[in-house]
């Protein structure tokens, strides 16, 4: 485990700088606030003084003597006129005032107490336990000391100190200085810091207390000149100054002996200043701003949050050769491809260092020059750049390429564009599981948007309103083999989440095969034959002759997509989906899907067969002829989905939902009905007759029977709605094989909206006792309410509309809230597991080698390899070997 | 009301005391030292309610886990006992 490993880190102690640490590493001491002087010059002893580094190219560092790039920076120092307190240490020094006795400075423990308590500091330090075991020690040490209200050493009376945030403490109301805090903060001996966790080696509690503040040097606070040569300073520059110019007003009043009001004020001011230079966002305090009226970024600022130092430049970085543009579908891509535009090509690179087997190609390349062409006018990779043994760059133009090719020897190395076949990474954010960021195969095409196939879209979450998505070439050959073996998309089509299928076809996919294959549809030769032109088929499927020409079965097209050999029997979505009991039930023609070696028998493809998430067929073929088979069922099936639609046709439209007089009629019956039936419950409950349910209360009751009352309509204008709505409609083809939208949407079109909700109840919010204006107060009526008793399609009233508008308001913000609140969830998570690896006895430990789990998941079963979250489908592969047996 | 055993309740797997000579040989198998295995507080209340039949359990022993599972059938865990602080 430690081979390589030349240096490890034994410990870290973190230590806080005493005044004289300050002073000893600081190369100047800083007294004046000025920065230039007019000719542009640092002012010595001013906040730029040379001695504090270089930034200016020319210039010498007076303290070692180096150059722009050479010296480090150094560190200058701040002598306060009064001290003023660490805003980052208040909670310390509270605990350290409490515990404390405010005359001895001794720790409020008896002798007995403390040597009980050392012991058990001791024995936890030989333990090596865990530092949340001694923090929890230390803790309740220090809230019984505090809770002492006598010195049991000197019997002074303990007066209780309050914060009032952020940075003052008060007795009784009176304040107390930092002056007066430091003091007693020394006070406190050496041998009573174990019990505040505090390491006599490493720190003292005065050092809590600043006297001297240390310059950090100009190399982290650059001042950078604008166009118009004018000087801007950087934020922490200017918040140096401010202390600077107070501390220096503060010893001026202090000196000769101005009123103790203006020295306070002064103080507190100092302190302002000091506790912004921290952290500008302290709570109880407002943020240092500039003229402009922006807040001022100091140091906690530079740190914090997602534009921080760790988040913004440690954990996430900017990086070359990549690209990012819009993306857009291109159905005659594979789904390990990607579409580049040459554009992007022509810029994006991969190095080939020149060796003697690949000279001449490397020759052949650099010869081309930098846009070549074929004779058709093809794009054709080119080379940019050549590098030479010694990193000297040299650009490639048209006009060099000849002599540059004859340059280039063994140990150069070639930087060619972008090829066709290249292996890339694709990525969208949010990259929220693996497979959002795949291997793809590039295709160089003209344009100017990324392009792949639409069975992609799901695990990418992607779509093509605007969506942009980001392109990596992979530098290393070792980098594009890992790719190859493990990222490439046909070895991320099975999810590490369920065990199943996560790509696979979506929309017109389903809606295409649904029609392909629903009673097994007769198609012409003609038709026939433009179908398979967009899928590579060996020979027609069989036919039947009727009236003497040539007619396919829908099924037997599909079936010239599936492998041979392949056997599987499985429910369709279109029996399973419909309510209690399938109308399909006893047509054994469209129960089932049948499929006996490659060829498919009965039954009808849908989302069950072919979705993402679901597709059986899918999930099947991929686990046993593997990622390549897996992917080429994929794109055939994408190519013969849009072959179809291309020759039968497909649209859908309002007139979808046009349904009878009588069937509208009904519907309007039903809802009077529902009406009615909500007027006399909430008559009864006025009367006081409802019987409330048990654990309900008489409102909660009513409430309740009333949401069923209108779910039972809506439901049975549904119903009425359906009825009237065959598979011949193409929003119930699109529904009932789950290509879109549900039967439920299609009844909200054509029947009723129905009872619109916040929260799981009525809508019960706006003016007091009424929703809006419109309605008396107090009236909880079915309209007041929000039951919406049209239409999509017929339309909503204008109350109607907003209480709708209401209920669809609070799914906008469930999404805003959970997205945020699930992304801070999985950001700790993948900070908590980032270094957990499972090794080959499938144990999970962590980097040192402590054990998380014996067995990964309890199991050791991948889910990726799982079939659907169980180790193995028996039921199947038993099938299988029954079907191939007989085949 | 006596006193409810924990190990009793039905979502508690059962914890064993392992005796030295079974010590040494689950570290063997797992081919690591005490240090690296899961910890487990002396205050834990599985700890506690196993104290009452096996007397006073010293940090450093290693108690067994036998969990069910859904997918395993039964799952083998082992953590260390560690005396730390805890709030009460
Ligand atoms: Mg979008
Ligand atoms: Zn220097
Ligand atoms: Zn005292």
């Amino acid at each position: 485990m430690t081979e390589g490993i030349s240096k490890r880190i034994y410990r870290i102690q973190f230590a806080l700088l005493s005044p004289e640490e300050i002073r000893k590493m600081s190369q100047i001491k800083i007294i004046t606030a000025d920065t230039y002087d007019d000719d542009g010059y640092p002012i010595e002893r001013g906040l730029m003084d040379l001695h504090l580094g270089v930034i200016e190219p020319g210039l010498k560092c007076a303290t070692c003597g180096g150059k722009v790039d050479e010296c480090p920076g150094h560190f200058g120092h701040i002598e306060l006129a009064m001290p003023v307190v660490h805003v980052g240490f208040i909670k310390e020094i509270k605990t350290f005032l409490d515990a404390t006795c405010k005359r001895c400075g001794r720790i409020k423990l008896t002798e007995d107490e403390k040597k009980a308590y050392l012991q058990r500091i001791n024995a936890l330090n030989n333990e090596n336990s865990d530092i949340d075991s001694m923090s929890l020690l230390v803790k309740r040490i220090t809230d019984e000391a505090s809770s002492r209200t006598v010195c049991p050493y000197c019997d002074a009376q303990q007066i209780k100190v309050i914060l009032d945030k952020p940075t003052t403490f008060r007795e009784e109301g009176i304040k107390v200085t930092p002056k007066e805090i430091r003091e007693r903060l020394e006070r406190i001996p050496d041998e009573d810091l174990i019990f505040f966790g505090m390491n006599r080696t490493a720190a003292r509690p005065e050092w809590m207390v600043l006297t001297v503040l240390p310059v950090p040097p100009i190399n982290v606070r650059p001042s950078i000149t604008l166009d118009t040569g004018e000087r801007s300073e950087d934020d922490l520059t200017h918040k140096l100054v401010d202390i600077i110019r107070i501390s220096q007003r503060l010893r001026e009043s202090r000196d000769n002996g101005s009123p103790q009001l203006i020295i306070e004020d002064l103080w507190d001011l100092l302190q302002f200043h000091v506790t912004t230079y921290f952290d500008n966002q302290t709570a109880g305090i407002p943020p240092a701003r500039h003229r402009s009226g922006r807040a001022l970024k100091t140091l906690v600022q530079r740190l914090k949050g997602k534009e921080g130092r760790f988040r913004s430049n440690l954990s996430g970085k900017r990086v070359n050769f990549s690209a990012r543009t819009v993306i857009s579908p291109e159905p005659f891509l594979s789904v390990n491809e990607v579409g580049v535009p040459e554009l992007a090509a022509r810029e994006l690179t991969v190095p080939m260092t020149v060796n003697r087997f690949n000279i001449e190609t490397a020759r052949e390349f650099v010869k081309a020059g930098p846009a070549p062409r074929d004779q058709f006018g093809r794009y054709l990779p080119g080379v940019n750049y050549i590098l030479r043994p010694d990193g000297r760059r040299i650009k490639v133009t048209k006009e060099n390429a000849d002599e540059n090719s004859k340059r280039i020897d063994i140990g150069w190395s070639v930087e060619r564009q972008l090829a066709e076949g290249d292996i890339v990474l694709f990525n969208r954010q949010p990259s929220l599981h693996r497979m959002s960021m795949m291997g793809h195969t590039v295709r160089i095409l003209s344009g100017r948007t990324f392009r792949f196939n639409l069975a992609v879209c799901t695990p990418y979450n992607a779509d093509f309103d605007g969506d942009e998505m980001n392109l990596h070439i992979l530098q290393k050959e070792e980098a594009r083999a890992e790719a190859r073996i493990i990222m490439k998309v046909q070895e991320q089509m099975l999810s590490p989440r369920f065990g199943g299928p996560i790509i696979g076809g979506i929309h017109d996919h389903i809606t295409a095969m649904f029609l392909l294959t629903h009673n097994n549809p007769l198609y012409s030769e003609e038709e026939t034959v433009h179908m398979l032109s967009f899928v590579d088929v060996d020979e027609m499927p069989d036919h039947e002759i009727i009236n003497g020409k040539k007619f396919y079965r829908g099924r037997d097209i599909f079936s010239t997509i599936l492998p041979k050999g392949f056997n599987i029997k499985f429910r369709s979505k279109l029996c399973s989906g419909a309510g209690e009991k399938c109308e399909y039930e006893d047509r054994i023609e469209d129960k089932d899907v049948f499929i006996k070696d490659g060829k498919m028998l009965t039954g009808t493809i849908d989302e069950a067969s072919i979705g993402p998430f679901s597709g059986v067929i899918i999930e099947k073929i991929y686990k046993k002829f593997g990622p390549h088979e897996g992917a080429r069922f994929v794109d055939r099936m994408t190519r013969l989905a849009v072959g179809f639609l291309s020759t039968r046709g497909f649209s859908t439209g309002i007139t979808d939902y046009d349904i009878p007089e009588e069937a509208v009629k009904s519907i309007a019956e039903t809802s009077r009905k529902a009406l009615e039936k909500i007027g006399t419950l909430i008559d009864s409950y006025n009367k006081g007759l409802l019987e409330p349910m048990p654990g309900r209360s008489l409102e909660e009751t009513l409430e309740m029977e009333i949401l069923g009352v209108t779910g039972e309509a809506r439901d049975e204008s549904g119903k009425i709605a359906s009825a009237q709505l065959g598979l011949s409609n193409p929003s119930v083809i699109m529904a009932r094989s789950g290509a879109r939208a549900k039967m439920l949407n299609i009844s909200e079109v054509a029947g009723m909206v129905g009872q619109q909700s916040v929260r799981g109840g009525r809508i019960n919010r706006g003016y007091t006792q009424r929703t809006l204006p419109h309605f008396s107060w107090g009236d909880i009526g079915a309209e007041a309410r929000g039951f919406v008793e049209s239409s999509y399609k017929q339309g909503l009233n204008p109350l109607e509309y907003f209480l709708h508008s209401i209920g669809g308001r609070e799914g906008l913000v469930d999404i805003a809230v959970r997205t945020s609140r699930s992304g801070y969830m999985q950001r700790r998570l993948i900070n908590a597991f980032e270094d957990l690896k499972v090794d080959d006895s499938r144990r999970v430990a962590d980097t040192v080698g402590a054990i998380i789990q014996f067995k990964y998941g309890e199991d050791g079963i991948d889910p990726t390899r799982s079939d659907m979250g169980k180790t193995l489908d028996l039921n199947y592969i038993e099938f299988d070997q029954k079907e191939s047996a007989e085949a | 009301m006596g006193k409810f055993n924990v190990l009793n309740h039905e979502l508690v797997p059962e914890h064993y005391v392992l005796d030295s000579k079974e010590e040494e040989k689950v570290l063997r198998e797992l081919g690591i030292t005490k240090d690296l295995l899961p910890k487990i507080n002396k205050s834990d209340p599985a700890i506690i309610a196993l104290e009452q039949s096996h007397g006073d359990i010293n940090p450093g022993s290693v108690i067994k886990i036998v969990r069910k599972s859904p997918t395993a059938g039964i799952s083998v865990y082992y953590r260390v006992v560690v005396s730390g602080e805890t709030v009460r």
